[in-house]
């Protein structure tokens, strides 16, 4: 599908407004990845108050003012501020934008032989409601009392009683959601309708089904949440109280308002979102494990059909577990069993798509490119962390380990080795077929080992932490006996993020020089099958040469009788 | 102008047999079913978790405007039916009649915006502001949001009316596929009041 | 307090249903070992067999799952008595079996930002009535001083005294923001709603001197929300209770009761 010959676009129409699923992949990706360093950034700014507490911090503490940080030292309110921009940042403007906004509209489209997703205006008109969203957010920290405070779950009273920047959080987050909606309407139809000739649904690439699934959920999952946020901007702005009880006695004041509001109803709207968003936040990485793993072990990846349907069934489950967050909150036995018994039916299709995964690798004839390196390491890493998943799921344990570092370390596996890594191995990987240019296997490499040492020494110990009962939150950890029991394992954390930042630096400098200074590749540098190394690096309009069509499988590597040891879908001779 | 053609704008595809705005219409109605099942959800909560409904004492039709509301229903479901009649006129080929109905349309949206601004303004008028008790807040939190809809309806009919319908020169199958999914939201919009309409004043 | 106690996993338990906690827990990492340790050493076994190499071919061919389908199935089978067998009746006994309330030691929590408010009964037994409009400063409860059954009553904050060996209610609420009661020794937890008062119970096994700690964000104060948990003997309980409890009221109010 060639242009028709038209007269070139203005550059703000090109690169700015564009409509082009290319182009947009690439802002989402641009933007999620500046956002996931700020987040980080945060992070490490609270990691000193960890390791160090109530001490002045080196540089930094005098740059960011005497209301954050008087006399270098960070206040109490500006801790939390950072925790809950950390996690809504890195969950919000971080991840899912790379997952889904990058990745997806990037890859999906030319993954099926499209020629762009089926509405390229509402793709522009996602991107350019996320960014504002994304300033918007940024902006709450410019707020009198400061940014969000009440944690990423932003629960009331506490979030309807805080400082302004909460609201400004709101309708950042109102922003955000219907730029999500509409990316998912597009995503679905794009994948229903837009196939090319010859691509049945048993014949697409694990990656599309993956997107597909996490459509569904960002389509069916968020509306709540908005509806959630509209009322709390109505309880903070309009005096309303749907989360606020009778009788509230602030600071010895008595709140004015109606009362009559459940602080659990914000809860179960919300987990009814964030529950499904962490399967969000999991699936696209999922999907590139699933694309690099094959093109690594020059094999079919074993257990296709087991693997799509335990993507759809765990899309089905993700609706149904979400109250186990909720187990504390004086939950009655019935609800709770019911919750108990659905997380555990959750946990099994995740343990066969990890399983399908490692069976991959047997009989493969496995390359360690760099996007391997990342792949490969997600599957222990994902590993821990869904099994650190089990006790936080049961009732019982969860009595102990709810609201610990636990909780922490079992998240943070799950995204931060496990997403963050699947998504290093998809930029590793497709790289080149948007920029025509190679990484650098060398600095990749020494990226990757230098954050896995790293990745680890920040979030292993935080399962000790949690199990010696430390709670989440802390500002101050050794107010607590059983804080100052585990204090060295802060200093050990904080400085493996210190580390971690570093061992990123390799990342940056190889992403930026290879624009410039990389190898040139043609269309397959990766030998790879799926049909986006049909077309040329980077893309053109229409992005393909000639009309795809698909004769065989996703992932026929090393057939036996063929000279190659890859068939891809769209070469026509057996 | 989109440079790139997309199939299935208009004709329907073969397997599924949808065009490709009238598949994304039912996913968009489909996120907006879980939109207002969020609302009502809470509605249901607050009120079962309240001594009793409405908070202030009394019944729901003498706090809220029944005849009002009645005439509200009945305006929304004719708009329903001007709706589709626009659209047939599209199918039958006749821009003059579709644009009679859909001047309808909106019209009688319109009416519907302009009868919710007097009971609202009567509202604040005797102090009933949403946070005089969760009774308000949940009646002005439904009602308010399905306005916004209502207002997002006219928005995009209006625009079919007038600089939208220059498409039925050029390609009127296209157009009447619009037509169709707007029609499809603005049918949800009416669907919805009919769950309000009863939930709120009458129950 | 012995600092000694607290390290890098569970600290020691002092609770009667918490024994089957620490169990739950125990069989779960084994499990999770198990599995991990399990894959892990296949995971590298294939990471190392079947690198690429001169010569070397991949298999087309799926192998067969045999083995995968056995463990898929012990996996299934395990998770199954660890959530009937271990978790659920755990957690419902935890939750069902409430103790008698005649033998029991009943407690009132209100918690706030960002301290603990307790509220003891005293002789009678009965909890005075409280209003919100009455809290102020040296009421943080506002225990209405007319209620007769409240006179007895003793508040203390931040300073949670239990009686070794005898089973204890706490009745849990929060007058702003949610908190949570945790007290990691005696492995209990439960968030403190505003606008609900919830039960929550548990019996000590040994004396000594534990933390409470907030384990819901609940603001700038969160991280100090702390309280200190005396577990005494019966004697030195009763002993504490004669010491702090309000001097019984004559007409001419005599000095403030102390509180502790």
């Amino acid at each position: 599908m060639t242009d028709h010959g038209h007269h070139e676009l203005p550059f703000w129409r090109k690169y700015i407004f564009s409509v082009d699923h290319k182009v947009i992949g690439i802002q989402y990706a641009v933007t999620a990845l500046v956002f996931l360093f700020f987040g980080f950034s945060l992070m490490m700014l609270m990691r000193w108050q960890l390791a160090y507490p109530g001490q002045p911090l080196p540089v930094f503490g005098k740059l960011l003012g005497e209301t954050a940080m008087p006399g270098g030292v960070m206040a109490p309110e500006f801790y939390n501020q950072l925790g809950a921009m950390h996690g809504t940042i890195m969950v919000f403007l971080g991840v899912v934008p790379l997952a889904v906004g990058g990745f997806g509209n990037f890859v999906v489209p030319l993954q099926i032989g499209a020629p762009d997703m089926a509405f390229p205006r509402l793709n522009m008109v996602s991107y350019w409601v996320f960014l504002p969203g994304c300033i918007l957010m940024l902006c709450s920290f410019l707020m009198p009392g400061g940014a969000a405070q009440s944690g990423w779950t932003s629960y009331p009273p506490l979030s309807d009683i805080a400082p302004s920047g909460q609201t400004v959080w709101c309708l950042a987050m109102v922003l955000i959601i219907t730029s999500s909606l509409l990316g998912s309407i597009n995503f679905i139809v794009t994948i229903v309708q837009l196939r090319a000739k010859g691509l049945s649904f048993w014949r697409l690439p694990f990656f599309v089904h993956a997107q597909l699934v996490t459509a569904f959920l960002l389509l069916l999952a968020f509306p709540p949440l908005e509806a959630a946020t509209v009322m709390q901007i109505m309880d903070r702005v309009a005096g309303t109280s749907f989360f606020l009880p009778s009788g509230l006695v602030v600071s010895g004041e008595q709140l004015k308002v109606a009362g009559g509001g459940s602080p659990l109803l914000w809860q179960h709207l919300f987990w009814f979102l964030a529950h499904p968003e962490v399967y969000v936040l999991i699936l696209p990485g999922m999907g590139i494990v699933a694309e690099v793993i094959a093109n690594n072990t020059r094999k079919p990846l074993w257990g296709y059909r087991l693997l799509v349907y335990s993507v759809i069934f765990i899309g089905f489950m993700s609706f149904v577990v979400w109250a186990h967050h909720m187990f504390m909150t004086g939950m009655g036995t019935t609800m709770s069993t019911f919750f108990q018994t659905t997380t555990m039916i959750i946990s099994i299709p995740s343990v066969v798509i990890l399983t399908c995964f490692i069976m991959s690798l047997y009989g493969g004839n496995i390359r360690f490119t760099t996007p391997m390196l990342f792949a490969t390491a997600f599957l222990p890493m994902f590993a821990i962390g869904g099994l650190t998943g089990l006790p936080l799921g049961l009732t019982a344990a969860d009595i102990y380990l709810h609201d610990t570092f636990y909780v922490i370390g079992h998240f943070h596996y799950v995204v931060a080795p496990g997403t963050l890594f699947a998504l290093f191995a998809g930029v590793y990987y497709w790289y080149p077929k948007a920029t025509g240019r190679q990484l650098s296997d060398k600095l990749g490499k020494v990226h990757f080992w230098l954050s896995f040492v790293a990745i680890n020494l920040v979030f292993m110990p935080m399962f000790f932490q949690g199990m010696a009962g430390l709670s989440r939150r802390l500002y101050d950890p050794t107010v607590y006996a059983h804080g100052r029991g585990v204090q060295a394992l802060n200093v050990l954390i904080s400085w493996g993020a210190w580390g971690l930042a570093i061992a990123q630096l390799p990342f940056i400098i190889n992403f930026v020089m290879s624009l410039r200074a990389g190898a040139r590749v043609a269309e397959n540098p990766w030998h790879s099958t799926t049909l986006e190394w049909a077309a040329p690096s980077p893309p053109g309009h229409g992005n393909f040469l000639t009309e795809p069509v698909v004769y065989r499988e996703p992932y026929e590597y090393s057939v036996p009788g063929k000279t190659k040891d890859y068939s891809p879908q769209f070469q026509a001779e057996g | 102008m989109s440079e790139t053609v997309i199939p299935y704008m208009v004709k329907p595809h073969p397997v599924t047999g949808l065009p490709n705005g009238k598949l994304g219409i039912w996913l968009f109605l489909a996120s907006e079913v879980m939109l207002f099942g969020a609302l009502f959800s809470s509605y249901v909560l607050i009120r079962i978790g309240a001594p009793h409904w409405p908070p202030e004492g009394g019944l729901s039709s003498e706090i809220l405007n029944v005849p009002l509301g009645t005439f509200n229903t009945a305006v929304l479901i004719t708009s329903s039916i001007t709706m589709v009649l626009a659209w047939a006129s599209c199918k039958m080929g006749s821009l003059p009649r579709f644009k009679m109905w859909m001047s309808a349309t909106v019209f009688l949206a319109l009416v519907f915006l302009v009868v919710k601004y007097f009971e609202y303004s009567d509202k604040f008028h005797h102090d009933h502001f949403p946070s005089h008790d969760n009774f308000f807040a949940v009646y002005f939190l439904l009602t308010g949001l399905h306005g916004l809809h209502i207002v997002g309806g006219i928005v995009v009919n209006t625009f079919l009316l007038t600089a939208g319908s220059k498409m039925w020169q050029t390609d009127p199958e296209h157009f009447t596929n619009r037509v169709e999914n707007a029609g499809l939201y603005w049918h949800f919009v009416d669907l919805v009041w009919i769950f309000l309409f009863p939930s709120l004043y009458l129950l | 307090m012995d600092e000694k106690i607290y390290g890098w996993w569970l600290p020691p338990d002092v609770s009667v249903h918490g024994a089957k906690i620490d169990q739950l827990m125990s069989v779960l990492h084994w499990f999770m070992a198990l599995l991990f340790i399990g894959w892990g050493v296949f995971f590298v076994y294939c990471l190392i067999r079947f690198r690429a190499r001169p010569g070397h071919v991949a298999m087309y061919t799926p192998v067969k799952g045999i083995a995968t389908k056995y463990i898929e199935g012990f996996v299934v089978v395990v998770e199954i008595l660890l959530l009937f067998g271990l978790s659920t009746p755990v957690w419902l006994a935890y939750k069902n079996n409430v103790p008698d309330a005649a033998k029991a030691l009943h407690i009132r929590l209100v918690a706030e930002q960002f301290a603990w408010n307790f509220q003891y009964p005293g002789k009678d037994g009965k909890f005075g009535k409280s209003d919100p409009s009455l809290i102020s400063g040296d009421n943080p409860l506002g225990v209405d001083p007319e209620d007769p059954s409240g006179k007895d009553d003793l508040v203390t904050v931040n300073q949670l005294h239990i009686p070794v060996n005898r089973p204890v209610i706490v009745a849990v609420s929060s007058k702003d923001v949610i908190h949570s009661f945790n007290i990691p020794v005696l492995r209990v937890k439960q968030d403190t709603i505003p606008g609900q008062q919830i039960p929550i119970w548990f019996e000590a096994t040994q004396a000594g001197h534990f933390e409470l700690a907030c384990a819901q964000l609940c603001g700038l104060g969160h991280y100090r929300m702390r309280a200190d948990v005396l577990i005494d003997t019966p004697e030195e309980f009763a002993k504490w209770a004669a010491e702090n409890a309000p001097p019984p009221q004559e007409e001419p109010a005599a000095a403030a009761p102390e509180k502790k």
